[in-house]
């Protein structure tokens, strides 16, 4: 644990809040185990530099290639192995972001090193590193060491709380790898924005909507709600199914694997394999009109009613306070 | 076209997760085994491009005995054969990867599919493995390809929206739900799926990249306050959601 390589995902120049989650436990194996930090990003703005400072992380490394001008695996994974060579790093942690679950697993290979995914938790005992993910959509917990010496880590978003611990100053390192058009073979050539809309996956709130919204009009209710609170709007699969709305919303085993702080489920009975994709939240609000509905019992707050009168209600309710 | 499909034998989704007498596995007695369901699409994707183009599709996995079974349900889909690399002592995916890899660098296919995940671990890791093992271009996550010649453009999922890679063949690909409608497989299919070859091979064993030390159910403990619909009953859990839970 001498040498940690934190990455730092981002688009266009502009580092993803899990960046931030990536620092903040790099940060804690520092000050558990005297490791130096490194935080790699690629054709990075240096002013990514001066964000992370402020969550302790002292050097930076910025892997400069115009053969990553657009994204490929292949070739960032390569780029940080040759920058891992040359400074011994022997701990790396990615974000189980669609871009952090490519990576990671490449390191691991090319380092000849365990990994393990979606980590929510670790901990030392004594010299052993035990490391906590979720398996079985979420119905399970297992703690595992990594045998080699060289260890890779993939952190779930949003459960690694970012905590400021600025640090004095950062060190800049521009990296050039030595890579060429074989390390090109698959590359991103466009990328498509959901317009304006919140990502599930990077939703501090998620606004669910399951068969109780009746047709995919009334969503509209669902979308107020989620406006006020700056949320993002989540589906069952039943509701995906039928077209009302798009399987990027999808919450569940088939679909997305969620932990917002609060996820408010909204005429969604709670089957098992939607359940596998939201338990983990931090808070869950439920509103069903069936009393006895399966999701009230994984539920911090239940509202019995009907949602076309309490969604609007808890909508105003939710604005007063917002002011 | 040579088609490799990696598949996986998985707990079935229903399955009420229990641990397991050595605190470290998951008690399988009463536990139905099914075929990964991302491993459906990816075997889809492989008999719909070989009915199009001609060729072969090899299902293949890495596993214990029981794993025919996982077989015998992707020859019922359509694939034409089968190959069981045989392992009886725990293993990970690193074990894994090394095994397909060597059996597809003898069988040199022009694609290989595989689901985007596995969903007993949810690791998403073998496609990168593979892809490294092999130095063979790759997508994940995908929803829809398409193949032009040797040129691949495959559309994958990513956060709040979705990306483009275009690539050529030889690659991988690992599916995700959306890219087709897995076909079921009917009674013939099921019963011509008996005869079919299996080969069997023995699997290189490798010391333990990870290992996994324990289990434990989540211990999530819920507050469970029920409310009416009343006005009075929604400002007490707005309250409750800004001032006990903080969340808003
Ligand atoms: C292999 C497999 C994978 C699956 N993967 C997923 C997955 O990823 N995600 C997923 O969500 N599901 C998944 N499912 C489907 C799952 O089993 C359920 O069928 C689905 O979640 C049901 O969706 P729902 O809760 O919206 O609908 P329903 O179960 O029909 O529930 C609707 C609820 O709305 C309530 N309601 C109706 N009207 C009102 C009203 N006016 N006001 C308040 N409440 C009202 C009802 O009381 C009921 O509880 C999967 C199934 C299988 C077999
Ligand atoms: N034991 C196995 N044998 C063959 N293929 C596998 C095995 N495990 C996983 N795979 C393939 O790898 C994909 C991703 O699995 P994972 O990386 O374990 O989440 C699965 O959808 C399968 O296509």
């Amino acid at each position: 644990m001498k040498t940690i390589f934190a990455y730092l995902d981002s688009v266009n120049g502009t580092i993803k809040r899990t960046a931030f989650e990536i620092a903040t436990a790099a940060a804690k194996l520092k000050a558990e185990k005297g490791s130096e930090v490194f935080a790699i990003a690629v054709n990075a703005d240096n002013s990514i530099a001066e964000q992370v400072k402020e969550y302790g992380i002292e050097n930076f490394i910025n892997i400069k290639s115009d053969l990553l001008a657009k994204f490929s695996s292949q070739a960032t994974a390569e780029a940080i192995f040759q920058a891992a060579q040359e400074k011994g790093a022997d701990v790396f942690l990615f974000p189980a972001t669609s871009a952090g679950l490519e990576l990671a697993p490449r390191i691991s290979a090319k380092m000849k090193a365990g990994y393990i995914a979606d980590v929510i938790d670790f901990k030392f005992d004594g010299d052993t590193m035990l490391i906590k993910k979720p398996v079985y959509a979420g119905k399970a917990i297992i703690t595992n060491k990594i045998n080699t010496e060289v260890k890779v880590l993939s952190l779930r978003p949003n459960v690694f709380t970012a905590v400021k611990n600025p640090a004095g100053s950062v060190n800049f390192v521009d990296f050039t790898p030595n890579l060429n058009n074989e390390n090109v073979k698959a590359f991103v050539s466009n990328t498509f924005k959901n317009e304006g809309k919140l990502d599930v996956k990077e939703a501090d709130i998620i606004v669910s909507g399951g068969r109780g919204m009746k047709d995919a009009d009334q969503f509209g209710i669902i979308e107020d709600l989620a406006g006020t609170l700056g949320a993002a709007v989540g589906a069952s699969r039943a509701v995906v199914d039928a077209g009302w709305r798009p399987h990027g919303e999808q919450v569940g085993q088939t679909g997305k694997t969620v932990s917002p702080t609060l996820y408010i489920a909204c005429g969604i009975s709670g089957a098992i394999q939607h359940l596998a994709g939201m338990s983990t939240s931090k808070f869950i609000l439920a509103v069903n009109k069936d009393k006895d509905a399966p999701i009230f019992k994984v539920s911090d707050f239940g509202i019995v009613g009907d949602l076309f009168d309490v969604v609007p209600k808890l909508n105003e309710g939710i604005k007063k306070i917002k002011g | 076209m040579n088609i490799l499909v990696a598949i996986s034998r998985v707990p079935d989704t229903t399955t009420k997760i229990l641990v397991g007498s050595n605190g470290r596995n998951i008690d399988t007695n009463n536990v139905k085994f099914i075929l990964n369901p991302y491993d459906e699409f990816a075997l889809e994707e492989a008999i719909q491009l070989k009915e199009k183009n001609g060729g072969k599709v090899i299902a293949i996995t890495v596993g214990p005995a029981q794993a025919q079974e996982t077989l015998r349900s992707a020859l019922a889909m359509g694939a034409d054969e089968a190959v069981h690399c045989k392992i009886e002592s725990e293993f990970d995916s690193n074990t894994v990867a090394v095994n397909i890899a060597d059996y597809a660098k003898r069988m040199n296919p022009d694609i290989i599919f595989m689901g985007k995940q596995s969903i007993d671990f949810d690791s998403l890791q073998l496609p990168s493995l593979l892809s490294e093992h092999l130095n063979l271009p790759l997508a994940t996550i995908v929803t829809k390809l398409t193949i032009e010649g040797t040129s691949v453009k495959a559309e994958r999922e990513i956060e709040g929206g979705k990306e483009l890679v275009e690539t050529s063949l030889p690659c991988i690909i690992s599916a995700q739900k959306g890219l087709n409608d897995p076909r079921y497989p009917k009674l013939p299919d099921i019963m011509k799926a008996k005869k079919k070859p299996i080969e069997e091979i023995e699997a290189t064993t490798s010391d333990l990249f990870v290992e996994v030390v324990g289990m434990e159910l989540p211990s999530k403990t819920r507050l469970n306050k029920m409310f009416g619909s009343e006005d009075a009953d929604i400002n007490e859990v707005v309250r409750l959601l800004h001032e006990e839970a903080k969340v808003i």
